[in-house]
Formats: C-alpha cells, sequence, structure tokens
C-alpha cells in the first residue's frame, strides 16, 4: 500500500463543523494517515457486481398511517436547552446587520 | 445463602416470590455493596438512590398485594444501564461532556420494556464516551478498573455494564454492542454478554452511534438470565423501523434441557491466527473440547473475507458515527461554548470543547471517507465488502448451527498500556465481523487466563436465531460446570 496517504485534516474539521488544535491537527494528520492506510487494504478485494449492504438486514422501509400523533411537550423538549428565550432555543445572530 | 448482590435475575426472582426477600432489600444491597466497592472498581456513572427504592417500594406492594402478572416477568428487580440509554429524569452523558447536565426527557424503548415487566432501574454505568473505545478509558468521566485485576482495563465500550455485573455490584445490566462492546467487557469481566442480531431491539432512546450496528443486549450472571432478559427487550418498535415483525421465540422455553448433541459447531479457521494470546488460545480449545464431549459436531469452516472485516468497520462506523454526532451542535442540548460570536464558531467550539480524543478522531475519520472524492474508494467500496463478509456467514450457516470463536485477541489488558489507535481498534477482531453481518452471538465465560484473568468464548447463531444461540450457550455453560 505505502504511505501515500494525504489527508487534510484542517478541511476535513472544518466540513465536520469541529475546531482543532494545532496540536490536535498534528496528532490527527500522522493518526488518520496510519488509518487510513489501513483501511485501504479494502482495496484488495474484487467487488465487480457486488451490491452494498446498508444494513444487517434485507428490511427496506417501514411505514405507518400518516397521522396526527403527540409529539413531546415544550417545556420538555427546552428542559436541556442551554440557552432559552421564552419558548425558543436563544443562538447568536445568523444575518449580517440582522438584530440579535 | 449468597449475599443478596450476587444474585442473578432468576435467584431475585425466586426470593422475591417467595417474599424471602423484598425489592428495597435487594436494592439496599447494592447500595451498600456499590458504596463499599465501587470506589475501586468505578462501573456506576450515578446512582439514583432514592428512585430506586421508590421504585422498589411500588413493586413490593404489587408483591404484596396481588402479587406479579404475567408480564411482569421481572418485578423488583434492580437493573444497571449503560450511561447511553435514556432513562427519564436520569442523566444520560454517553461518559462525555458534550452531555454533562443533560437530563433525559424520556424512557427509551427498551426501558419501557424494562419497566412493563416491573424491573427497577437502578444506576448508570460507565462507558467508552459515546460506545468509542474498547477498554472504557475514553470515558471524560471516571476510569473504571476490572474487577479480577484492579490495575486492568473492564474491556468497552460497556465496561462499566460488565465491572458491575463481574464485581457484583449489579444483578444484570444493559450494554450496547457496535463492534463488539457487549462482548468483549464481558469476556474480560467474566460475564454472560449477548449482542442480538440487527434489529431484533429497539434503539429507539439509545443514543446512536453507527445505526447499521449498534444493538442493545443484556450482560448478566447466567445464560438463563440473558433469555429473562432478552425476552422483555426484544420485538419490533414502531418507534424504530429496523425492528421487523418478527416473533419473539419464548427464549426461556427454548433453553430448557439445552443439549449439545447432534449439534453441527463450525470453527472458522481465520480465527485462529498468529497473536492470538496463548491462555485465550487454550481456553477456547478446552471449550471446543467441552462441546466434543457434550456431543457437538465440529466442521472446519471458512469466513473467507475475514481479514477485511476490520478495515470495512472502521470506515462504516466513523462514517455513521460522524452523521450521527452531528446532532450535537451546541443548540437545543448539551454543551455550548461561552466563546462563540457566530453560529459557526458555537458549532466547531462546543463540539471541540465537549468531543474527546477518540470522538474527534472517528468524527474525522468518517467525514473524510463521505467527501467528495473519497467516498467511492472508501464508502461505496466498503459496503460492498460488508456484502461479501455478510455471504460468508450465510454459506457458513448453510453447513452449521452455530460458529464457535474466540471473543477477543487477549485477556484483559493493563489500563494505559494500549496508546495506539489501531493496536486498540485489534481488540474487536474476532467480533466485528458478526457485526458487520447482522448476525446475533454471545461471549459466555470459559475460564481464566493464568487462574486470574476471565476469558470467554463466543457463539455465534444466524439472524434472528437467538434461540438457537441461547440453547447452544446454556448446553456449554452447563458443560463446563462452574469456573
Amino acid at each position: 500500500m505505502g504511505n501515500d496517504v494525504k489527508i487534510d485534516v484542517a478541511y476535513v474539521a472544518e466540513l465536520a463543523r469541529l475546531e482543532l488544535t494545532d496540536e490536535e491537527k498534528a496528532l490527527f494528520q500522522k493518526q488518520m494517515e496510519g488509518i487510513v492506510d489501513w483501511v485501504a487494504k479494502i482495496k484488495e478485494v474484487d467487488v465487480e457486481g457486488v451490491p452494498p449492504t446498508m444494513h444487517g438486514h434485507e428490511e427496506v422501509n417501514a411505514f405507518r398511517e400518516d397521522e396526527v400523533r403527540p409529539s413531546m411537550e415544550r417545556e420538555l423538549a427546552l428542559a436541556n436547552a442551554p440557552a432559552r428565550t421564552g419558548d425558543e432555543f436563544k443562538l447568536p445572530k445568523i444575518v449580517e446587520g440582522a438584530e440579535s | 445463602m449468597s449475599e443478596l448482590y450476587e444474585l442473578g435475575i432468576k435467584e431475585a426472582k425466586a426470593l422475591l416470590d417467595k417474599r424471602e426477600a423484598s425489592s428495597e432489600e435487594l436494592v439496599r444491597a447494592l447500595i451498600a455493596r456499590k458504596n463499599a466497592a465501587d470506589g475501586e472498581i468505578g462501573a456506576y456513572l450515578t446512582f439514583d438512590e432514592e428512585g430506586a427504592i421508590n421504585a422498589a417500594l411500588e413493586a413490593d406492594t404489587i408483591l404484596a398485594q396481588e402479587g406479579r402478572t404475567a408480564e411482569q416477568t421481572l418485578l423488583g428487580v434492580p437493573f444497571g444501564i449503560k450511561d447511553l440509554i435514556n432513562v427519564a429524569g436520569q442523566p444520560c452523558t454517553c461518559s462525555s461532556k458534550i452531555l454533562e447536565g443533560y437530563v433525559s426527557p424520556y424512557d427509551a424503548t427498551v426501558v419501557k420494556n424494562l419497566k412493563a415487566a416491573g424491573a427497577v432501574c437502578a444506576g448508570r454505568l460507565n462507558m467508552d464516551q459515546f460506545a468509542m473505545g474498547s477498554s472504557t478509558e475514553t470515558s471524560a468521566f471516571k476510569t473504571t478498573h476490572n474487577p479480577y485485576d484492579l490495575s486492568r482495563v473492564p474491556g468497552g465500550s460497556s465496561g462499566g455494564s460488565a465491572a458491575a455485573v463481574g464485581g457484583n455490584l449489579a444483578i444484570a445490566t444493559l450494554g450496547t454492542d457496535t463492534g463488539g462492546s457487549i462482548r468483549q467487557p464481558a469476556s474480560f469481566c467474566n460475564c454472560v454478554g449477548v449482542k442480538p442480531s440487527y434489529g431484533r431491539v429497539s434503539r429507539f432512546g439509545v443514543t446512536a452511534f453507527a445505526s447499521s450496528l449498534d444493538q442493545v443486549g443484556p450482560m448478566t450472571k447466567s445464560v438463563e438470565d440473558a433469555a429473562l432478559l432478552l425476552q422483555v427487550l426484544a420485538g419490533h418498535d414502531e418507534m424504530d423501523g429496523t425492528t421487523p415483525k418478527i416473533a419473539v421465540p419464548d427464549y426461556s422455553k427454548a433453553i430448557e434441557g439445552a443439549s449439545l448433541k447432534g449439534v453441527r459447531l463450525g470453527l472458522p479457521k481465520e480465527y485462529f491466527v498468529d497473536g492470538l494470546d496463548g491462555e485465550v488460545k487454550r481456553i477456547t480449545e478446552a471449550a471446543i473440547k467441552t462441546c466434543t464431549d457434550a456431543g457437538a459436531e465440529i466442521v472446519e469452516v471458512s469466513l473467507p473475507h475475514t481479514e477485511y472485516a476490520m478495515a470495512v468497520y472502521y470506515i462504516v462506523a466513523p462514517a455513521e458515527a460522524s452523521a450521527n454526532l452531528a446532532r450535537f451542535d451546541g443548540v437545543r442540548y448539551g454543551h455550548r461554548s461561552t466563546r462563540s460570536d457566530s453560529v459557526f464558531n458555537l458549532y466547531t467550539r462546543s463540539r471541540a470543547e465537549g468531543f474527546g480524543p477518540e470522538v474527534k478522531r472517528r468524527i474525522i475519520m468518517g467525514t473524510y471517507v463521505l467527501s467528495s472524492g473519497y467516498y467511492d474508494a472508501y464508502y461505496g467500496r466498503a459496503l460492498k465488502v460488508r456484502t461479501l463478509i455478510k455471504r460468508d456467514f450465510d454459506n457458513a450457516f448453510g453447513k452449521v448451527d452455530a460458529l464457535i470463536t474466540p471473543v477477543a485477541p487477549t485477556p484483559a489488558f493493563k489500563l494505559g498500556e494500549v496508546q495506539d489507535p489501531v493496536t486498540m481498534y485489534l481488540n474487536d477482531l474476532f467480533t466485528i465481523p458478526a457485526s458487520l453481518a447482522g448476525v446475533c452471538a454471545a461471549s459466555i465465560p470459559a475460564g481464566f487466563a493464568g487462574g486470574k484473568l476471565p476469558v470467554g468464548v463466543q457463539f455465534i447463531a444466524p439472524g434472528f436465531a437467538e434461540d438457537t444461540l441461547l440453547k447452544v450457550s446454556k448446553a456449554y455453560e452447563d458443560a463446563r460446570g462452574v469456573l
């Protein structure tokens, strides 16, 4: 296989919405390339014509009647909120120039 | 008589039914035991003593008045719960700082089922953070020690659940298994651990790690107890679309008079590799001989794609984890960074502060294999190799009733001994293939390495054949005798 894997950890971390320190970036860079090199073993397998397996069994869809059912009470749903305002989750300003 | 905290489910039920002990006495005995011994072992994260005693008193009232109903098979019996399964009003941290202070707003279906059966949910058990790990060392909150040797790990990720059963800090517990997280710690801590088939048990209310693999299962002191507990957990749940409407057999009945006579047990040659610890090899061979002596026919089988299972798993599981863990964004629940000045920073910093290193590593890995340009080479290809692994099992089960294999390559290792991620991942070498195939598997205590460290043996049966799995396990357990 060879150690030819190069991973842009900073870019991947941004995709994952995860802030990493420089130390973490350096450590993960090294570890990740090792892990990816290791899992690249699957490239040896001939998968021509083989369908993918998404789950542990063959069941695909589970349907029920599309009817309105009670959902979680608002107070319960908000009980773990890190910040709230009235009946809503409170967040920092999203749109530039808008009122927060 | 043994101490109350040493009892299994069956013995506890018998005492409750004969009114020789009350549920309150059971719960108080466990609390006293926890206070005496858990300082050293560290299995529990939290324990709602008052709630458990109140639930026990309610059970005692029912037992004193009308007695248990047919549905209340676990009435008054206390159970410990792995800290990623929601119990309304209790914490559910997944051993991560990102969920510190979180209080579950609802019961997971497995908990609803336990409560309907009269069980008392007593205590939350430590685990590897978000179930990612094989030693419980990735917990953000505490170290759990192996009850058989305090300098060693209990295994993981259900390390607290295993240590509680093995250390007599619980009558039985719930664990979860994605790639071996019930079976490997069960092996390390001398308990029975069953990973049900994919879809057999609902995951509604169970924090998702890798959704095509995760299963909840029993960790107990005997196969009979595992049958009693699985009976309550298993079945269709309309809240989890992956649970088919396949009838649940009567597991206790299935194991009555269990025998290995005429049972065809497959020995996958790929599982007896170099690097298998000498003591594990010796104990596994002794277990195979026990089965042969009890009338089983041993058939060598081949699972040719075994060598690719680890690679497939370490693509598929992180990929699914990176998607599942996207919900931890500091918005609706969990940790929110105080350093955020924009929504983007709120996400990235809340996650940076909340997740531990192993969780971050898997999120990065999963995001990478799903990212544009790499998806087909890694994730897409891994799903196809998974099909080949599944077919290996289908072919093997055309020839045999169940498989017998080691659980983990070694007995419990020392705390802090394994630092390299890939070396840690290799713990799941023998448990991952069954997870990828979606079949059911169990770890049954089989002996002690060096006369001291527990080692289990793994039985694997076809999907939704838990009755066969438990039957074979029970027959082995009987033939093995007291360890």
